[in-house]
């Protein structure tokens, strides 16, 4: 049976209760038949927004129809062609406002479930040991990828299909980026990332880790090695507020609390080694998804009340509705219009609470929101035993004091031309390093874009 | 990439020295790097001190004492065993030119750090005077090595077992007394225990003798991405991973460092307790 429009075949997920209490991934996916039956909704309109609206410009339209037909393995070489890692985007990609927020059956019900689409074939395919086999040709210029996070997972993956040879080097002990510290795995299970990861070295990139570009390694070497460098090196850097308190125990930067919980696998304490300390009662300075991230760490690894801190409204909250919704189904609370003024203590040095200071909501500013007026005088406390501090990053200073010759933007990004390209010929950079906090789906456009923006530089070098 | 402990040595009760096989870190190395290393698939980074390298073996030699579940499942292991990952040289390499006359003072597996400065001062043309210290006689490390760079030694034990009776800073002031009309000091280097840099600034600060000191707050990357080292220098957040780990002993702010080095304190004796009782069981 055809089923035009309707509504999306429902995503099963683990219930509320259970979820709250592991690390595991919230929805189940689809199954084969789930998945033709909600790719059989989409109409294939002629013009396609969906494709148009993708960062990538993914062939959805084709994908779903292999789908239709049960062609699960074309469905995935479709998506693979345009997309380093599908199993990865199509988790975590802001689909509703991107394929499915154009999707014409948006207006009325529901769009085609794209994403879910998308990780459906990308699962199946892994589970079925089926891979995208290219032939590559080798030329002999080599090029050094530095981070492997999404934009340099893309570009490493094109610049071999162009026959490149490359070598990325990762500052951790793992590769994946933001993949694999930032994300938890709730919404993307480690073993999708470490499957995408292996998929590097079998095509042929050369992975370093532990190689920190600018500390134990250094870019001019880079730059004499190899013909070309690829900066992907994200935002990786924390913010603070600078507030009175920060000194205290209890505050974290929300890089570290998912850093700990993450990579290091902290919920697993003490089988893993490093450890988390997460009270009771928890604050979330910020409303972003990750703060949301952080948000629902903390109710799995056991705090009771997990307050969200934002001085505008849920409203503009910049959290992906997926994100906020799953967050409020677990119970997290969200505290509107309020600004940390200071974190309080007690004499051990430990966080007891936190001074909050109430906003209204003003003329929208610059980025079209109504900007948050402080109330003088309207300070008050909360009671508290965590602070999580989720103000967004910025770029590593340990690379960019490194290479002074690289121009940057104020906050710290480089200046690219249209290409990607820096000041410096051959040295191309993006993903977060050029944009601050983007998404995945962009750092993997800019990845793809970028390798051959380094294809064509070679090209012109060799004349 | 794994690394290879190729020696081993035990200095003393609960404290070692591994060589480890680290081309990269000893091709790289300076004074006042460290580096972290992670044992094993389920372990955590943990910063250790680089006491030496050999360029030409690329190994690297880390000196440390067993504080808690990672640095006691590290003393276990043996020459052959080896470590998951080895990361570094981290951190600024120490300023090292000719002062003139520099007190290096060491305390405990603070020597261990310091112990590649004096050698790299003295080859500098400094005249270095060294001040280590421990609990007792038998604590003490590196003392026959540090002798041997040639250059003037004191010892100090808590129980008076071996040197002067009582702490490094008695040494130390009286060493300024000392040199008060000869010229003077130059600048001290303090590396060890917080309570013991602390106390050195302290007395240094009202002399007006230049002080520097290296900051071991809590790390995890290493890399300036977490904030956990962050210290306080002068009222300023610093992250001590990549602004550090040597600052100005004057500006920094020791009461926050040593309470916020209490922050794990809890789990990590849950750690052990549960490394203990699973190491029991696999008897
Ligand atoms: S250890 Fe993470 S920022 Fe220094």
């Amino acid at each position: 049976m055809i089923q035009i429009g309707g509504t999306r075949v429902v995503m099963e997920e683990q219930s509320v209760n259970e979820r709250v209490k592991n690390f595991r991934s919230v929805p189940f996916g689809y199954n084969a038949e789930e998945a033709i039956a909600e790719a059989q909704r989409c109409i294939q309109c002629i013009h396609g927004p969906c494709e148009k609206l993708c960062p990538v410009h993914m062939d959805i339209k084709a994908m779903i129809r292999e789908i239709v037909a049960g062609n699960f393995k074309k469905a995935f070489f479709i998506a693979k062609k345009d997309n380093a890692i599908p199993a990865i985007t199509g988790r975590v990609c802001p689909q509703e406002e991107q394929c499915e927020g154009v999707c014409p059956f948006s207006l009325t019900c529901n769009g085609i479930n794209i994403g879910k689409l998308e990780a459906f074939v990308a699962d199946w395919a892994m589970n079925n040991g089926v891979k995208e086999g290219f032939h590559i040709e080798e030329k002999p210029e080599k090029v050094a990828v530095i981070g492997s996070g999404p934009a340099g997972i893309s570009c490493a993956v094109d610049l071999r299909k162009y026959g490149y040879k490359v070598t990325m080097f990762e500052a951790l002990h793992k590769a994946g980026g933001v993949l694999q510290y930032g994300i938890p795995a709730f919404r993307l299970p480690k073993d999708i990332v470490d499957y995408e990861i292996s998929y590097l070295t079998e095509v042929g990139v050369e992975v370093k880790l532990n190689h920190i570009v600018g500390q134990n390694i250094m870019f001019n070497e880079l730059r004499k090695k190899f013909g070309a460098v690829f900066i992907g090196t994200g935002a990786g850097a924390p913010q603070f507020l600078g507030i009175e308190g920060e000194r205290l125990k209890g505050l974290y930067s929300a890089n570290e609390f998912l850093f700990r919980t993450n990579l290091m696998k902290a919920y697993k304490f003490p089988e893993y080694d490093t450890p988390i300390v997460c009270g009771n009662t928890i604050g979330v300075i910020g409303a972003g998804n990750v703060a949301m991230d952080v948000a629902r760490c903390a109710i799995r690894l056991g705090a009771k009340d997990v307050y969200i801190l934002y001085r505008r409204t849920k409203k503009e909250a910049p959290a992906r509705d997926e994100e906020l919704q799953h967050a409020i189904e677990e119970k997290l609370k969200f505290i509107e219009l309020v600004n940390p003024t200071r974190v309080l203590g007690n004499e051990d040095g430990w966080v007891t609470g936190i001074e909050l200071l109430k906003m209204k909501l003003g003329e929208p500013d610059k980025s079209g929101r109504p900007r948050p007026i402080k109330i003088e005088g309207s300070e008050f406390t909360m009671k508290l035993d965590t602070v999580v501090e989720a103000l967004g990053s910025k770029p590593n200073r340990l690379f960019l004091d490194q290479t002074p010759e690289l121009e940057t933007t104020r906050w710290g990004t480089f200046k690219v031309d249209e290409n990607l390209m820096t000041n410096i010929e051959g040295v191309v950079a993006g993903g977060d390093a050029i944009r601050g906090n983007a998404t995945v789906i962009l750092a993997l456009g800019d990845g793809r874009k970028a390798a051959e923006s380094i294809h064509n530089y070679i090209l012109r070098r060799r004349k | 990439m794994i690394h290879k402990i190729i020696d081993k040595k035990d200095l003393c009760p609960g404290n070692y020295l591994i060589e480890v096989e680290a081309s990269n870190v000893a091709q790289r190395f300076q004074p006042g790097q460290f580096v972290i290393i992670r044992i094993d698939e389920k372990g955590e980074r943990i910063p250790l001190t680089v006491a030496d390298f050999n360029t030409q073996k690329g190994t690297i030699t880390l000196i440390f004492q067993v504080v808690g579940k990672s640095t006691k499942q590290l003393g276990i292991l043996n020459v052959g065993d080896v470590v998951l990952d080895c990361v570094g040289p981290l951190g600024n390499p120490s300023e090292i030119k000719k002062f003139g006359r520099v007190i290096c003072v060491g305390g405990g597996t603070g020597i261990a750090c310091i112990y590649p400065l004096i050698r790299a001062l003295a080859d500098t043309g400094n005249e270095v005077i060294s001040v280590i210290g421990a609990r007792t006689a038998s604590l003490l490390i590196l003392e026959n090595e540090i002798t041997a760079l040639g250059s003037r030694t004191c010892v100090a034990t808590d129980d008076g077992s071996k040197g002067h009776h009582g702490f490094v800073t008695d040494v130390l002031m009286n060493l300024l007394d000392e040199y008060r009309n000869s010229g003077g000091v130059d600048r001290v280097i303090a590396i060890g225990p917080p309570v013991m840099m602390k106390a050195v600034a302290d007395i240094t600060k009202p002399r007006q003798i230049k002080t520097i000191v290296s900051l071991n707050s809590v790390m995890l990357d290493g890399t300036g991405m977490c904030g956990s080292c962050r210290v306080f220098i002068d009222g300023e957040m610093k992250l001590a991973c990549i602004d550090g780990p040597e600052f100005d002993a004057h500006k920094v702010n020791f009461e926050d460092l040593i309470s916020r080095l209490e922050m794990f304190k809890e789990k990590e004796s849950e750690a052990i307790n549960y490394y203990s009782s699973k190491a029991g069981v696999k008897k």
